[in-house]
């Protein structure tokens, strides 16, 4: 797989952690909701550092959008959301990974859980549904630490018909979620309208933690474990 | 000739010669899988290498336990960018396992628990180049990381390491994998960089 150019157009403060990057990339072959790309820096005396990161938009053409988490002592992301200037070039390649990725052809209703930035490749998801002609069932439940962590708040607020959202907040909740303040438990994932017997492909992503015991308990609700995919970030 | 980037330093964690190109080294051991972490309980579990005519090779835990045990001390590497130091492991040789298995096999499928595969060259099994590990850091495997036992061939990216590994299918030649089907190169040698097909 080729490195290409890719050229920042864009960049857009979702919180304050968290920047979308835009960037048009020369010969992108297109790519699924869910996909990630491999970014690489590279240094004068030659030293490289290469990451990965969720494409947040549905393909277009090639224009590109990563919504990057500056982690404090990281080696790429603070550069990305940082140093680097609109106007300015990277190098990426991708589209990575073909298992964690929607397929709009798949008629199944669509149930995501995503953990902090965990909601950037089922963000991509959820704006290729609304870019279909299918009316495919979604549901969204995010977990955040406090309504200022939230990406793409906006968005979440006027998503289209057939997509609910569901919050909870781990750390600080507005007013109106103030009795669910703390981890995502069972209840959050249950509904009287996603019952396993619906068969919903479910998509996980998050940190280790968040996924491994979301992951756990959609299987005890009675999801079958063939239908839950997962992606995990950060350390154990 | 890479595209240098304006500012860019970088924290050097890992360029020691230990760590293969595009890696940084991490101290935690960060879980990656498919889906669900499936459960698998030790009185149930069974391990099996079928050969290409057919015969299968089976293991009880207790069976396998009572195969003389090895220490290795290994660095691993994940697809993902971490390399791990001096990672300790206890486990059976392959070597052992393999030993008395009649078989011509050129390459091997590896089957998980959970449905996931990998491929690999019968050789990369070989030489005392692989095991199958049951203790982490003196620990007991958890299951996030492939407990009871999962495969640990640590001279390629960290997926071919199968974990909640079922049963070995040797094979009269290559055949694709999971991740291999779905984008990643087709042996995965960290010091080549093979990520990706056609890396």
């Amino acid at each position: 797989m080729e490195w290409l150019v890719a050229t920042l157009v864009e960049k857009i403060l979702e919180t304050h952690t968290a920047c979308t990057l835009i960037y048009d990339v020369e010969g992108w072959p297109g790519h699924q909701p869910g996909q990630h790309v491999d970014v690489r820096l590279t240094a004068e005396d030659g030293y490289s550092a290469q990451r990965s990161y969720s494409l947040a938009q549905p393909g277009a053409g090639d224009r590109i959008a990563l919504t990057v988490q500056t982690v404090a002592d990281g080696e790429v992301s603070p550069y990305l959301t940082s140093t680097l200037e609109v106007g300015e070039q990277i190098e990426l390649r991708g589209p990575i990974g073909g298992w964690f990725v929607w397929n709009e052809a798949r008629p199944s209703p669509v149930l995501l859980v995503a953990g902090g930035s965990g909601i950037v490749p089922l963000m991509a998801m959820t704006r290729a549904r609304s870019l279909s002609a299918r009316k495919t069932p979604f549901r969204l439940i995010y977990s955040a630490r406090s309504s200022d962590d939230l990406i793409y708040a906006r968005e979440l607020r006027s998503l289209p018909e057939g997509v609910e959202v569901d919050y909870r907040f781990t750390r600080e909740a507005p007013p109106e979620y103030d009795d669910r303040v703390g981890r995502l438990t069972a209840q959050d994932l249950a509904s009287e309208k996603w019952q396993p017997d619906s068969s919903p492909d479910c998509f996980v992503c998050g940190p280790t933690g968040f996924v491994e015991s979301t992951a756990d308990m959609l299987v005890e609700l009675g999801h079958a474990p063939y239908r839950i995919r997962t992606e995990r970030f950060g350390p154990t | 000739m890479a595209l240098v980037s304006r500012g860019f330093h970088g924290k050097r964690r890992g360029n020691d010669g230990r760590t293969p190109p595009g890696q940084y080294l991490v101290d935690d051991f960060p879980v990656l899988s498919l889906g669900p972490t499936p459960r698998v309980d030790t009185d149930r579990w069974q391990f099996t290498i079928s050969t290409e005519m057919g015969s299968k090779h089976q293991w009880s835990w207790q069976q396998m336990r009572a195969l003389p045990e090895e220490k290795p001390t290994v660095d691993i590497h994940c697809v993902t960018k971490w390399s791990k130091l001096d990672t300790r492991w206890r486990g059976i040789s392959l070597d052992t396992l393999l030993a008395g298995i009649e078989t011509q096999a050129t390459h091997v499928m590896a089957h998980s628990h959970d449905g996931y595969t990998t491929n690999l060259p019968l050789s990369d099994l070989r030489g005392g180049k692989a095991w199958l590990a049951y203790t982490f850091d003196g620990k007991p495997l958890s299951p996030e990381h492939g407990g009871p036992a999962r495969l640990l061939v640590p001279h390629l990216y960290f997926w071919k390491s199968a974990k909640w590994i079922e049963k070995l299918t040797l094979l009269m030649r290559d055949e694709p994998g999971f991740w291999e089907r779905n984008g990643y190169h087709d042996y995965g040698d960290p010091w080549q960089e093979q990520r990706y097909q056609g890396d």
